[in-house]
């Protein structure tokens, strides 16, 4: 899975391997790569970001005596002269599903050092966030359209605004950002960086496919949050 | 299976695993669609969303992050503090329910 090899460290499996790590000198987790581990505790402290957004979406929506706009309705679209609920949403969290599968299948093959299908799949997955944040796009200009503002709209509470700018807009960053390093790592896979051991550019860390590994625990991570957001703000 | 075992494979997984994990994905994503679509209401909805989103959110974290195949260390680390997140919820519900009460309370007393 990735590592830094430690003299005479001896990985043992189960609880007692747990506690041994845990409680193990110099280092925690040891033999996984430190940049795996780190992803892993960013990841833990914007989950916590992520669900403040979404308690307090919660504890807006709950306190609030005007009825709640109907998400249903506010984000259905009229194609071929039938309403549809949530059709643009539904769309959008099959395109992330989508790219989710392609980076796990990139990681997959990074670590069968298949340089073709692992650039291949990464550069799928970044046209798919691409998607992603263009439907995004579209949405918000819809409902800016429709009168939405982050302290009034024409369908019910005002809190609704700013919360679905907030929430959604935070997540759309993610997206974005990672679509970015996507791009740059399906240059960096193609261009043969993870095989040949190259440097990166603001590290002394040579290049390994666990690198392609870390920037999936990112992608996924950003699916994850939208599987939340789908169900607590559009569905609910 | 025991963990050696699991650690040996985790850089080689059958490629039908993940196939598998992708098409349940988008299985259950469209039943939390039907949900909206069927426009069930009440506790059958919200019970519904949730089992569903939870389901979902495994099947992510299990095995496109890996963590089915994590050493336990890494997992303890990830998911305790969710319990953090858990009480906070429960707090937030009291708040907004006492929140509520008042509104009401003082829109009908008049203050």
């Amino acid at each position: 899975m990735s590592d830094p090899k430690i003299e005479g460290y001896v990985f043992k499996p189960g609880f007692s391997g747990m506690a041994k790590d845990t409680g193990s000198d110099q280092t925690m987790f040891k033999g996984v790569h430190w940049g795996k581990a780190m992803m892993w505790i960013f990841l833990l402290s914007d989950t916590f970001i992520f669900s403040c957004f979404l308690i307090s979406y919660m504890k807006g929506r709950g306190s609030t005596l005007v009825d709640w706009p109907y998400p249903s309705e506010v984000f259905g679209l009229h194609v071929f002269g039938v309403d549809v609920p949530l059709l643009l949403i539904a769309i959008m969290t099959f395109v992330l599903i989508t790219s989710s599968g392609t980076m796990a299948l990139a990681v997959k093959y990074g670590y069968e050092k298949n340089k073709k299908m692992c650039g291949w799949l990464i550069l799928a997955t970044a046209i798919g966030g691409l998607t992603f944040v263009g439907m995004q796009a579209f949405e918000w200009s819809k409902l800016i359209h429709e009168g939405v503002r982050p302290w009034e709209n024409p369908f019910g509470a005002p809190q609704f605004g700013s919360f679905f700018f907030m929430i959604t807009g935070f997540h759309g960053t993610h997206v974005s950002i990672g679509v970015i390093f996507l791009f740059i790592y399906a240059y960096k896979t193609f261009a043969g960086h993870y095989d040949e051991r190259k440097r990166g550019w603001f590290t002394t860390m040579k290049g390994d496919y666990v690198e392609i590994e870390i920037l999936g625990l990112y992608w996924h991570f950003v699916d994850l949050v939208w599987v939340f957001i789908f169900a607590f703000f559009y569905l609910w | 299976m025991d963990e050696t075992k699991k650690k040996e494979q985790a850089t080689t997984h059958k490629i039908g695993i993940y196939l598998w994990i992708w098409g349940l994905l988008f299985v259950l994503s469209f039943f939390s669609y039907m949900v909206d679509w069927y426009n069930f209401q009440g506790m059958l909805r919200w019970s519904l969303i949730l089992i569903f989103m939870f389901l979902k959110a495994g099947l992510i974290m299990a095995f496109f992050m890996h963590l089915f195949w994590e050493r336990y260390a890494l997992v303890n680390v990830l998911l305790w503090p969710m319990t953090a997140i858990a009480c906070f919820i429960f707090l937030m519900v009291a708040e907004f329910e006492y929140t509520v009460f008042t509104r009401i309370f003082y829109f009908v007393t008049g203050g």
